[in-house]
């Protein structure tokens, strides 16, 4: 974007308080998936955690919908909220998780973390207002994140990417089998 | 809608992903945190690729890839924190400190195998043995 088009989209800049009916969807999604991903860090009983975080990750599916990206939305529902929140709870159950409040979920160093995310949160914060105050989606024209324009720029763009990524997926499902696989078979070696 | 309400929702949530790695205890909820950061990443990919309407789809494309790389490494970070949990018993990761250098006047760094193990107790250096006899 050239200066003269941000002076220009900043002249007629739409401002904060008159938001659209996607901003306030938005917002209101939001707080809910903060409140979610809080819940997550935060709760004392292990599968309560689980659970909150598929709230706050079904969350974020909706902003992406929200965002017009239909088809990270439903991978997004689909892999994170589908297979890898049930392959936390698998985890919980065995290692033997226990079902209700633990005291000692949060480790000594918890009023460390709370000034490093706090300090974080409020420098990125800030730098980020700071630089996108007047910055505007265009949410309307050609929707930028239909199946069919990802799928084309995926396999027009990006091959050789793809690829490597099914070589890395291959490589670790034959690195998760051999470290979970019980090591009987290791005792005519020693 | 302004690009301002997705970016501090992401973040806040990598915020939020970044106290929970430190300040969770159990290993699979460190995880979870994790994930938590990785979509915060997603979102900024998401809304910056609307933003600048690329005709490559990078952020959406990378987006996805940063999606498959997230499954890959809960599915290698589970299996790593359950062979920690079959070989300690325990998936407390403040609770893993056999590489840790003694506290103590034995902590002098000469890289002996076993040199730091002694002043633990019975307790760690049984369970040191275990592990060492199951690798």
């Amino acid at each position: 974007m050239n200066p003269g088009t941000v002076l220009a989209a900043a002249a007629h800049h739409p401002g904060f308080l008159s938001p659209t009916g996607v901003e306030i969807t938005f917002v209101l999604v939001g707080l809910a998936t903060l409140g979610a991903a809080l819940l997550t860090v935060t709760t004392k009983q292990l599968v309560h955690a689980a659970l909150w975080l598929v709230v706050a990750l079904g969350g974020l599916a909706v902003e992406y919908l929200l965002l017009t990206a239909e088809f990270i939305a439903w991978v997004q529902v689909l892999i994170y909220v589908g297979s890898v929140v049930v392959l936390l709870l698998f985890g919980l159950m065995l290692t033997k998780a226990p079902i209700g409040r633990s005291p000692d979920a949060d480790s000594g160093n918890r009023w460390v973390a709370v000034g490093v995310a706090g300090a974080a949160a409020v420098t990125l914060v800030w730098v980020v207002v700071d630089a996108f105050r007047s910055t505007w989606i265009n949410l309307h024209g050609a929707v930028q994140g239909t199946s069919h324009a990802t799928g084309t720029s995926l396999f027009r763009h990006w091959v050789l990417p793809f690829e490597a990524l099914s070589v890395l997926l291959l490589a670790a499902l034959v690195g998760a089998i051999v470290l979970s696989r019980r090591t009987d078979g290791g005792k005519e070696t020693e | 809608m302004h690009l301002a309400y997705p970016a501090v929702l992401a973040a806040l949530l990598f915020c939020v992903g970044v106290y929970g790695v430190l300040a969770r205890r159990n290993a699979i909820l460190v995880l979870m945190s994790v994930e938590l950061m990785l979509n915060a990443v997603n979102l900024n990919l998401v809304a910056f690729d609307v933003w600048l309407r690329d005709t490559l789809h990078a952020g959406q494309a990378l987006t996805l890839f940063t999606i498959t790389i997230a499954a890959a490494e809960i599915g290698l970070g589970l299996a790593i924190v359950l062979l920690v949990y079959r070989n300690r018993g325990s998936s407390d990761i403040d609770r893993l400190t056999a590489l840790a250098d003694p506290a103590g006047p034995r902590g002098d760094g000469t890289g002996r195998p076993g040199a730091g193990e002694d002043p633990d107790g019975p307790g760690t250096t049984a369970g040191d043995e275990k592990a060492e006899a199951t690798a």
